[in-house]
């Protein structure tokens, strides 16, 4: 994905991560929007509901999305 | 009127939702902070007085998003709630969510009504939802939930009243059931799921569905500046050198007032009371004792404004954000970031705040390099060593030189945490994926009342823990300086009379008779038991005792050095900067306080590990002794050997 797109989550590919997603709201079928990476590239911010979220790359790619 | 137990309330809510400034609201000033037991958690504990005259307790947990912990404080929260037999066990349970993200408050809503516990949601922010143009039925929430919703604003005040109004009232737990026991699933990722789904028909209910916002907009426009490529590291490292400037400079004239206040009372004191050992005892141990606590309060003061500031306006998050790739090459976290900046002001609470990483190694790393952080304790003592080197007139450009020296020594503490840092990562060996999933809030503008009750509680905190310390050693020191063994000191004076010869004028036999005292005083023979050790870093028996007792905590350094030098100093010198600038050093009869001795010492407090409260945290914190002594070890090495580098190389 790229800054500015957005995307419905469709699954996790990492349990461990998936539960602390869960947590902060992110949904399998809810809407992901890329808002921006940090200055270095990682982490990168997206929002989720109403709510900005900041996540690792490594953890943005644990995210299964689809268009 | 005895009534059996009181009621006790728990505040619960996820972070930045508004939780504090209702607790302080609640409680005003009747709070205390204490421990739960067996863990360092901080517990809040306040009461609050309702509508009738009922008192009520107050208990403001940690935050948390849902009662799945992840991390100690989280921990906490679940074991309080879910355990009835908890001490600190709730009758009460008062839900604080942020209005304009109700979904994510829902969650754990939810997981609470199927606890059955009784309990009250308040919708803070409410201001803020009007704003963005979004509404709840709040009558219809309240009947889907079963439970009381009160709109509140935590930031004014509004709503707070029906609040009390609703807890003084008789409350029932919630009718409603979510997910029951019976039909659990048994993973917890489906039990999340299956209750946003809930969640996700509950909201349709009750809100209208609106999309971009004033605020909104107004933090994506900030955003684009403070985390920007360039601005973002200009803005963050304006904003530090914003902090050490006016640490230097404001707190300069409270701090003149206070230490020539306090020279002024001695100076008072010893016209209109009696001589004697009494008299001896509080103008040389306890006043310059207290002096030394009192005036640090100015620069801990500002310290804690600046991080409370940064915490309430939501920036410190974006610091997290824009460090983080920068940190985790140095095997640290973004969210290490705080506690690092923490510890500029005090390593207690920045230890104390590593909780928030959740990766254990991030944990460790960021806990053992924390204290090279120059704490504010260090502070006092590099202002009187840094004012000796540099005269105060001294200029870079515009900006003052002491201000850039005492910047430079904070630059090289954090060179030395991060350098550590990164040697610990490549010798801790802990299979662990570390992650960073973290909120970004809204940004708004601070509360004042809440940084208020932060540095009131902060400085309240230091000023009695670590008084205790200083005012114990300046006395213990008092008693060390004043007698010694043997009756070599009764006999002081016929000893340097006998010694000066009769030439020799009464006054200078009443100097002489002073240092002799002090030389052969127990702390006089410590210190030169100890003196072979330290010489070669350039200081004498003196600064030994200094260092000895300032082991237990750094800024007993200049209470040390004000009550050493205060034995048998002539009166006219009754400042300490004055006091040390006086001392002479008898081998070459220039200053004892060259250039080269300041910046040795000055070294030696950056790196080394003199705090008994920071070991006594790490030790809490990793469980054992195993990490705090290698700490010490570590730390005490390198001011060690960078103080005598410096010393040889300079004089």
């Amino acid at each position: 994905m790229k800054p500015g797109e957005s995307a419905f989550i469709s699954g996790f590919s990492e349990n461990a991560l998936s539960e602390k997603l869960l947590d902060m709201g992110f949904l399998p079928g809810a809407a992901v929007l890329f808002n921006f990476y940090a200055p270095l590239g990682d982490p990168v911010a997206v929002t989720i509901g109403s709510c900005d979220v900041s996540l690792r790359l490594s953890e943005a790619d644990s995210i299964l999305v689809s268009h | 009127m005895s009534a059996p137990a009181r009621t006790l309330v728990a505040l619960v809510g996820k972070p930045n939702s508004g939780k504090s400034s209702l607790f302080n609201l609640l409680t005003g000033l009747h709070q205390k902070v204490g421990n739960f037991p067996g863990v360092t958690v901080d517990k809040r504990l306040g009461t609050c007085r309702l509508a009738d005259n009922k008192e009520v307790d107050i208990l403001d947990l940690p935050g948390t998003y849902s009662l799945y912990p992840r991390t100690p404080d989280e921990r906490i929260v679940t074991e309080v709630l879910t355990q009835a037999q908890h001490a600190d066990h709730p009758d009460r349970v008062v839900v604080v969510a942020d209005a304009t993200q109700l979904k994510n408050c829902l969650l754990l809503v939810t997981q609470l009504i199927d606890l059955n516990l009784p309990m009250v949601l308040a919708l803070n922010m409410i201001d803020l939802l009007e704003k963005s143009q979004q509404t709840i039925q709040v009558n219809k929430l309240s009947f889907a939930l079963g439970v009381p919703v009160v709109p509140i604003n935590a930031r004014t005040g509004q709503g707070v009243a029906e609040l009390k109004s609703v807890l003084a009232a008789p409350l029932e737990p919630s009718s409603r059931q979510f997910i029951t026991a019976a039909q659990t699933p048994t993973d917890q990722a489906a039990e999340t799921i299956a209750r946003y789904a809930l969640i996700q028909d509950l909201l349709a209910q009750v809100t209208a569905p609106t999309l971009h916002s004033e605020w909104k907009a107004r933090t994506r426009a900030l955003d684009r500046w403070l985390t920007h490529k360039v601005w973002g590291y200009v803005i963050f490292f304006a904003v530090l050198t914003l902090i050490f400037q006016s640490i230097f400079a404001w707190a300069q004239i409270p701090m003149d007032f206070i230490d020539g206040s306090f020279a002024q009372l001695s100076a008072w004191l010893a016209r209109v009371l009696p001589e004697g050992p009494f008299f001896d005892l509080l103008t040389e141990g306890l006043l310059p004792g207290i002096g030394g606590i009192v005036i640090f309060i100015p620069q801990i003061a500002i310290l804690f404004t600046f991080i409370s500031l940064l915490e309430e306006s939501g920036y410190m998050a974006r610091v997290v954000f824009i460090m983080d790739k920068v940190m985790r090459r140095f095997g640290l976290n973004g969210k290490s970031v705080v506690p690092l900046i923490s510890g500029w002001a005090c390593a207690i609470p920045a230890i104390m705040a590593t909780r928030t990483i959740d990766s254990w190694k991030d944990r460790l790393i960021t806990i053992l390099v924390t204290p090279f952080m120059s704490c504010s304790a260090r502070l006092p003592v590099f202002t009187i060593l840094v004012a000796l080197v540099i005269p105060p007139t001294a200029r870079l450009a515009f900006l003052n030189l002491q201000g850039v020296m005492l910047m430079g020594l904070y630059l090289l503490g954090f060179i030395a945490a991060i350098g550590t840092a990164w040697l610990m990562k490549l010798l801790i060996n802990v299979r662990e994926k570390s992650f960073l999933i973290m909120e970004l809030p809204v940004y708004r503008v601070p509360k004042w009342s809440n940084v208020a009750y932060t540095l009131v509680e902060k400085t309240k905190s230091f000023v009695f823990e670590a008084g205790k310390v200083i005012l114990a050693i300046s006395i213990v020191l008092w008693v060390l300086a004043s007698y010694g063994p043997g009756n070599q000191l009764e006999r002081a004076e016929q000893t340097v009379r006998a010694a000066a010869g009769p030439q020799a004028s009464e006054e200078e036999i009443e100097i002489l008779t002073a240092a002799y005292k002090l030389e052969h005083s127990y702390a006089g023979v410590i210190g030169k038991t100890f003196e072979p050790v330290i010489k070669p870093l350039g200081y004498d028996w003196k600064i030994g005792i200094a260092l000895l007792t300032s082991f237990a905590a750094r800024e007993v350094f200049v209470g040390t050095i004000a009550t050493i030098y205060s034995v048998g100093q002539t009166e006219d010198e009754l400042t300490i900067k004055g006091k040390l600038a006086a001392e002479v050093n008898p081998d070459t009869g220039g200053p004892r306080f060259t250039p080269a001795v300041s910046i040795s010492l000055l070294l030696f407090y950056t790196f080394a590990m003199q705090c008994m409260s920071t070991l006594a945290v790490v030790k809490r914190e990793t469980k054992g002794w195993r990490w705090p002594l290698l700490q010490l070890l570590y730390m005490t090495a390198l001011a060690y050997l960078s103080a005598f580098i410096a010393y040889q190389a300079l004089s």
